[in-house]
């Protein structure tokens, strides 16, 4: 791979950070007290769903079995994002340590990276690193002198499945059956690997812990807003002079992001990949919050010269692609919902049946099983109801006019 | 196939599985090497990955019959991956392709008859900072131009 590593710099993860650092002061705490500091980080998982990571970990901890697991989610396929790229390739001491740390609170003995099979080019340099901390027993058997503390990490390579990053489905694929997602509950800090308890977690928020068990959490919780904590890392692309990973505190407005990446004539931006929504120019003022607007970090930028309807498109293939196919709304609301976008594009629909699609997708959100058919028919709720006027009455109820 | 083939191709996978043990868990690694080497997992090598696994056969097809990566049919014996998805669209996909057609001579998704490629689109590869961007096996090139993405097809082997 051809790229140039960047010096970066910023408030939280590319703050400064010695390998092993987080290892050491995490064996000199108890279990308790890192529970406590992740409390009051109020560190919130950073995939893209939210949930308290304390509390996460905190039940894994609680629960009684003779083996635990904690994976790290690398499965990265949400469209648009690519920050768990960036993090692997250049801050592995982050990801990794925050594994252990992550291991000796919860009780685990086995680590495992889940890499999405896109990623394969990271394999071996990640397994060198991994063969170095063995050497400098930052893993192994009693971990720095710890006693009764083993831990090793293993890494685990996906096969290009975009649910695979849905936890359940990932836990599935570990286990060596197809990539679909199970009912929850029973969740997988009770029942997961190999009926196990097993707590996944993004490879940002592992990156994030690090951080914390060094600064501890009133640290963390000093940056963002009161709600989101922290900082995140947002990955940038579309239409702007400076694509890339940036590190912002929680709470910025969606227009000063798109100030500092330089990104001009701005139509909408599609937040969250896409699964997300998709912005128009009126709400740039918004924020990217747990309460405002949340994402897992994609953030794409669309100027004036874009069609929507286009993109939209693009954004249904790639559910139809990746729908697993278990449950019916997602698979077959996906196909419906492409071909009336097509329907659009031919200029052969009617109101009466986009209206009923929208009516669908509301109806996808509630009944499918995972997050995938949840959250498919955001983005065509969201563009065709915020664009409607660039798509149905720009020209005769063609597109765009054209 | 010949019985040569066979056997040295059932002595891979034995050695596969003793390498990552013989449990289901093993399963995806072991078929990833398997389509790695082979650019697909022959119904052979499903058989012998379900006996040594102690599963049925079907249950090996269901998994590879999931994942994008993994396939039974056999193909080119380099694959290309142009990603589909909007930022690397957006920032020229299509000319990449229609390049990457006429050179080769063939449609997307289809092999050439010399069977030195295959090209395919495949989702989001992470890299949309810097599109288009398209794999060659398991090596991505970034920031292509029409003209790059064909010079980089004339030095695979």
């Amino acid at each position: 791979m051809e790229t140039i590593k960047k010096k970066r710099t910023g408030p939280v993860i590319f703050s400064e950070y010695k390998r092993g650092d987080a290892i050491k002061k995490a064996l000199s705490m108890t279990r308790e007290d890192i529970l406590f500091e992740l409390k009051d980080s109020k560190l919130k998982g950073r995939g893209g769903a939210g949930f308290p990571t304390s509390t996460k970990w905190m039940l894994t901890a609680a629960a009684k079995a003779d083996k635990k697991f904690l994976v790290c989610n690398a499965d990265e396929g949400e469209p648009g994002t690519f920050k768990d790229r960036v993090l692997l390739m250049e801050f592995p001491e982050l990801v990794f340590d925050g594994m252990v740390v992550g291991g000796y609170t919860i009780g685990a003995q086995k680590g495992i990276v889940y890499l999405r099979g896109e990623y394969e080019y990271l394999l071996k340099p990640l397994e060198d690193y991994l063969e170095v901390m063995r050497k400098d027993n930052l893993l192994g058997k009693n971990i720095l002198g710890k006693e009764d503390f083993n831990f090793d990490i293993e890494i685990f390579l996906g096969s290009g499945a975009y649910v695979c990053g849905e936890e359940t489905a990932l836990i599935e694929s570990l286990e060596g059956h197809r990539g679909e997602p199970r009912n929850r509950p029973p969740y997988p800090i009770n029942t997961g690997y190999l009926g196990r308890p097993t707590s996944v977690n993004n490879v940002e928020t592992l990156a994030a812990v690090s951080h914390i068990v060094i600064r501890g959490g009133i640290w963390f919780a000093k940056f963002g807003s009161d709600k989101s904590t922290g900082s995140k890392l947002f990955s940038v692309s579309g239409d702007c002079e400076k694509p890339g990973v940036y590190e912002l505190p929680w709470g910025i407005k969606i227009s000063e992001l798109l100030k500092i990446v330089e990104a001009k004539n701005t139509k909408a931006v599609q937040i969250g990949g896409a699964s997300g929504h998709c912005v128009p120019k009126s709400q740039f003022n918004r924020t990217l919050a747990y309460e405002d607007v949340p994402t897992g970090g994609s953030i794409m930028v669309f100027n004036e010269s874009r069609d929507m309807l286009h993109v939209l498109k693009n954004f249904m293939e790639f559910f139809v692609d990746e729908s697993c196919g278990q449950c019916t709304p997602c698979r077959i609301g996906n196909v419906k919902l492409l071909e009336g976008v097509e329907m659009i594009e031919k200029g052969e629909f009617t109101f009466a049946h986009i209206n009923k699609l929208k009516d669908l997708g509301r109806t996808m959100q509630l009944a499918s099983k995972c997050g995938l058919g949840q959250s498919s028919p955001n983005p065509f709720i969201s563009i065709l109801e915020n664009f409607n006027d660039e798509i149905f009455n720009a020209g005769n109820g063609g597109r765009n006019g054209k | 196939m010949f019985v040569a083939e066979k056997n040295a191709l059932s002595e891979e996978i034995e050695s596969l599985v003793n390498k990552y043990g013989n449990n289901r868990s093993s399963l995806l690694m072991i078929l990833h090497e398997i389509q790695q080497k082979h650019r697909h997992i022959s119904e052979f090598a499903q058989q012998e990955v379900a006996r040594l696994l102690n599963i049925h056969p079907v249950e090996v097809y269901s998994v590879i019959s999931f994942f994008a990566f993994l396939n039974s049919n056999p193909k080119g014996r380099n694959l290309v991956r142009v990603c589909q998805t909007i930022s690397c669209d957006m920032q020229g996909k299509s000319g990449l392709v229609k390049a990457i057609e006429r050179e080769l001579g063939i449609k997307i998704g289809e092999t050439t008859k010399d069977n030195k490629f295959t090209v395919e689109y495949t989702n989001c590869l992470g890299l949309c900072d810097m599109g288009p961007a398209m794999a060659i096996n398991d090596q991505v090139f970034l920031q292509l131009t029409p003209e790059k993405a064909v010079e980089l097809l004339g030095k695979v082997k």
